[in-house]
């Protein structure tokens, strides 16, 4: 198919009917609104369903209803409307139920501001709601990935009954890139029927009950464990990370994701003009979170620099990663603040020269 | 090489909407492009503006902090994105709403009285277009077939408008390859 | 010469320019409200509550105290106020989205409650911040960009009457409607709005003034035609008046006397 030029707002609702969902449930919040405009639109075109919810609270119920029910469902809103839909995602991930959620974050916390930032790292990958569950977690960096990733959100939620969050900024909702949709789609998971769906058993089955409540203990355990070997096998099976960079020598490893990714590869480009050793180091997968890949990448560098929209949530995980084996440097902005390449290789360069001291004092 | 340009002025002055047909016609032209409006509060009657890259390779950054080119159509939006365009670059100044110098002695100026233009042409709303007009004249950023073909699509169905947006993107474009002509601009071989 | 000052700003009114676009008539209730605070002189002791919406920035207009709420959750923040300080005067400044959408359970309890506050109700049938969605009060065919082959009746319901729909509850209250998109409608509006915060100034009961209100920017059309918009479109859905006094008018629809309890 030819490429077409979409902001990522309807490149995501493009790609979500591409991935055979016909229900939309959401409301409206600013800077993702042409997600459910764009839902509201196309839907009708493929005898789909919008519902415009009362609040984000019941749009979280309602596709809570819809997944149940064995049909692909799909909700976005921004990072207070994610808030209030934690109710909803944790009931969903409680009664195993496959959604897809889109958040364009903004700032915070609070109303916050409508602007881009990657303050909710922390909610999406280390629960958001009550209880023990996660999501999977992933993160676009153009809108081309965008719409790649929401189709597979699609297939990862059906494989593994589990909510899927696909994690972007709003740069990533508000800008225009060209997009190319795959004519013939191979699903990334293999799917099978929705045995498990209450559709009405018609008497020639047993009851099929979508449910999060029990009130055995013995049994709550049991659950939890069985939600647990589902998310080991999502750390097994889908990390997905890119590194760009990494072919020559480099002093410094960059890591980053989403659209403040690609702000760091343009500055990799300079760093490299100006005969700077820098690579770059991309999460696509938030969670699982690519611990042992970055660990490896790691290896070569004498420093790391993570570089976020935030005071600071994903280096935790990078912590994590390096086990302090790497000195690990901080850039971030917030309340809507963008970082430029310039301001990621000015930081690179006084890492360096850091380094450099260390060796003639050491 | 990569041309990035960032398009200001007061929400309805159509900036957006010329940003995008450039990211569409570099597009057409076989260019990787991206397209970032400003958003929020400041789109309801205040100033708006949107960046423009168009590359040769994959966009990095789609945010832009030192354009190579600022189009500024009203006086906050000089104000405001004089001081950011990188030396050497250029400044492309929408005369009729703007009513003081340029400061910067290390960039390029082209002055478009794009109002007055549009309003000779009979089409008061057609600034924006002599606007682009003037910035593919003096850059040939992408070419200007595949804007008209662009005026055509946007405005089908609507002849008169059609005219006039045409008439407004040509006479900007003779002014601006006039000024590139009297070697006050380059036409650019932008960015590494 | 002893000049006299005919018209001025409100004192309870801050001297700042507002962010609402051309022909919104957000001003003018700001303004009405400001002046029957200050008329009754209740400005010093009054707290606000701002929504989500937008009046979003109302704590930037008034110069009263304010909270600034959640989506929706305004006439709860309200109820936190008022029953931490009683001798205050509280309301609530909401719009169609936040009170009759994601606010709706809020603003039934706080009125079934019959706390002691004020709402401010602007009803201009559309989401307005977020550009233009379609609101709970949005009208039948009207259109929206998420009914963008106007409202749909047997998919969307019919447009929430709010006043109406407070009015039946059975606790004492004072419910009004009125518009202000003519000078008339608007001295009328100003009058329940002082109705509506004497009774809380007395302690008497929960009130809630439901205005009409303009939206140009995202109805599509220039401030005049719409408040003609409103005169031929809203009012005759929307009836002007009085719905509800402590005292006991109401003209609200009820089950039978026999069915009342």
């Amino acid at each position: 198919m030819a490429k077409k030029l979409m902001k990522g707002c309807e490149a995501i609702g493009e790609a979500a009917i591409k991935a055979g969902c016909k229900l939309f449930f959401g409301y409206p919040i600013t800077p993702q609104n042409e997600i459910p405009e764009y839902m509201a639109h196309r839907l009708p075109q493929v005898g789909g369903t919008f519902v415009q919810a009362e609040s984000e609270v019941a749009a979280s119920n309602m596709i809570y209803g819809a997944a149940g029910s064995g049909e692909r469902v799909f909700t976005s809103s921004s990072s207070p409307g994610i808030s209030l839909m934690q109710e909803g995602i944790s009931y969903i991930a409680g009664s195993e139920l496959p959604v897809v959620i889109v958040n364009i974050m903004r700032a915070g916390p609070g109303l916050g501001g409508i602007l881009p930032s990657q303050s909710d790292y922390f909610q999406a990958t280390k629960g958001g709601g009550h209880g023990d569950y996660r999501l999977l977690v992933l993160a676009p960096w153009s809108v081309q990935e965008a719409a790649d990733l929401v189709q597979d959100a699609f297939d990862l939620a059906d494989y593994y009954r589990n909510p899927v969050m696909v994690l972007g900024d709003g740069l990533i909702g508000q800008m225009m890139e060209p997009v190319e949709f795959r004519a013939e789609r191979t699903p990334c998971k293999p799917l099978s029927p929705k045995a498990w769906a209450a559709t009405g058993c018609n008497g020639d089955r047993p009851t099929n009950i979508i449910n999060s409540l029990f009130l055995d203990p013995e049994v709550l355990e049991r659950h939890n464990q069985k939600l647990k070997a589902k998310y080991d096998l999502m750390v097994r099976d889908e990390v997905r990370c890119a590194a760009y960079g990494t072919d020559r020598p480099y002093e410094v490893l960059i890591v980053a994701y989403g659209t403040v990714a690609r702000v760091c590869s343009t500055a990799l480009d300079d760093l490299r003009e100006d005969g700077v050793g820098a690579a770059l180091f991309r999460p696509i997968t938030l969670f699982p979170f690519p611990y042992a890949e970055l660990r490896a990448a790691a290896e070569t560098a004498r420093a790391v620099l993570v570089v976020e929209l935030s005071t600071g949530q994903m280096i935790e995980d990078v912590r994590l990663a390096l086990e302090g084996s790497r000195p690990i440097h901080f850039l971030g902005r917030q309340g809507g603040m963008l970082i430029s390449p310039e301001a990621v290789a000015e930081r690179v360069n006084a890492i360096c020269a850091g380094l450099r001291a260390e060796v003639r004092h050491g | 090489m990569q041309n990035d340009l960032i398009i200001a002025g007061f929400g309805g002055q159509g900036v957006l909407l010329i940003g995008k047909m450039l990211a569409y016609a570099g597009m057409a032209d076989g260019k990787e492009v991206s397209w970032l409006p400003s958003y929020g509060p400041e789109m309801r009657g205040g100033t708006c503006n949107c960046t423009v890259v168009i590359a040769d390779r994959p966009v990095g950054s789609p945010v832009v902090e030192r354009p190579w080119v600022a189009m500024v159509m009203n006086l906050p939006s000089l104000e405001k994105y004089e001081e950011m365009v990188k030396p050497g670059g250029l400044l492309l100044v929408n005369t009729s709403l703007i009513n003081r110098e340029v400061r910067r002695t290390d960039v390029r100026v082209v002055k478009v009285p794009a109002n007055e233009i549009a309003n000779r042409l009979g089409n008061p709303r057609a600034a924006n277009m002599v606007a682009l007009g003037a910035y593919l004249g003096a850059t040939r950023a992408v070419s200007l077939a595949a804007v008209e073909g662009l005026v055509r699509e946007t405005f089908a169905g609507k002849a008169k408008v059609i005219d006039s947006n045409l008439a407004a993107l040509q006479e900007g474009y003779a002014l601006g390859e006039r000024e590139a002509a009297d070697g006050k601009v380059v036409p650019q071989e932008v960015g590494a | 010469m002893v000049e006299t000052v005919v018209f001025a700003r409100p004192q309870a009114l801050a001297p700042v320019p507002t962010h609402y676009c051309p022909g919104c008539t957000h001003g003018v209730i700001h303004r009405l409200v400001a002046e029957v605070l200050d008329e009754l002189g209740l400005a010093q002791r009054t707290v606000g509550i701002a929504p989500v919406g937008c009046s979003v920035l109302a704590y930037n207009y008034f110069s009263t105290d304010f909270h600034e709420a959640a989506h929706g959750r305004a006439p709860a923040v309200a109820t936190g106020v008022k029953r931490a300080r009683p001798d205050l005067i509280v309301f609530a400044y909401q719009g169609d989205g936040d009170l009759a959408s994601i606010g709706m359970a809020e603003i039934v309890h706080c009125a079934n409650r019959g706390e002691k506050i004020t709402v401010v109700f602007v009803n201009n049938a559309i989401y307005g911040m977020t550009g233009g969605q379609m609101a709970p009060t949005t009208l039948p065919g009207q259109v929206a960009t998420t009914c963008p082959l106007g409202r749909d009746v047997s998919l969307a319901g019919y447009p929430i009457r709010v006043a109406e729909l407070l009015a039946t509850l059975r606790t004492p209250a004072f419910v009004a409607r009125a518009a202000v998109h003519t000078p008339l409608h608007a001295v009328t509006a100003k009058e329940m709005l002082r109705r509506a915060f004497r009774y809380q100034a007395e302690g008497t009961c929960f009130s809630l003034v439901e205005v009409l209100s303009t939206c140009p920017t995202n109805w599509g059309m220039p401030p005049v035609e719409a408040t003609e918009w409103v005169e031929k479109n809203m009012v005759p859905y929307y009836p002007l008046g009085v719905f509800k006094t402590p005292e006991g008018v109401d003209r609200a629809p009820r089950p039978a006397p026999a069915e009342e309890g």
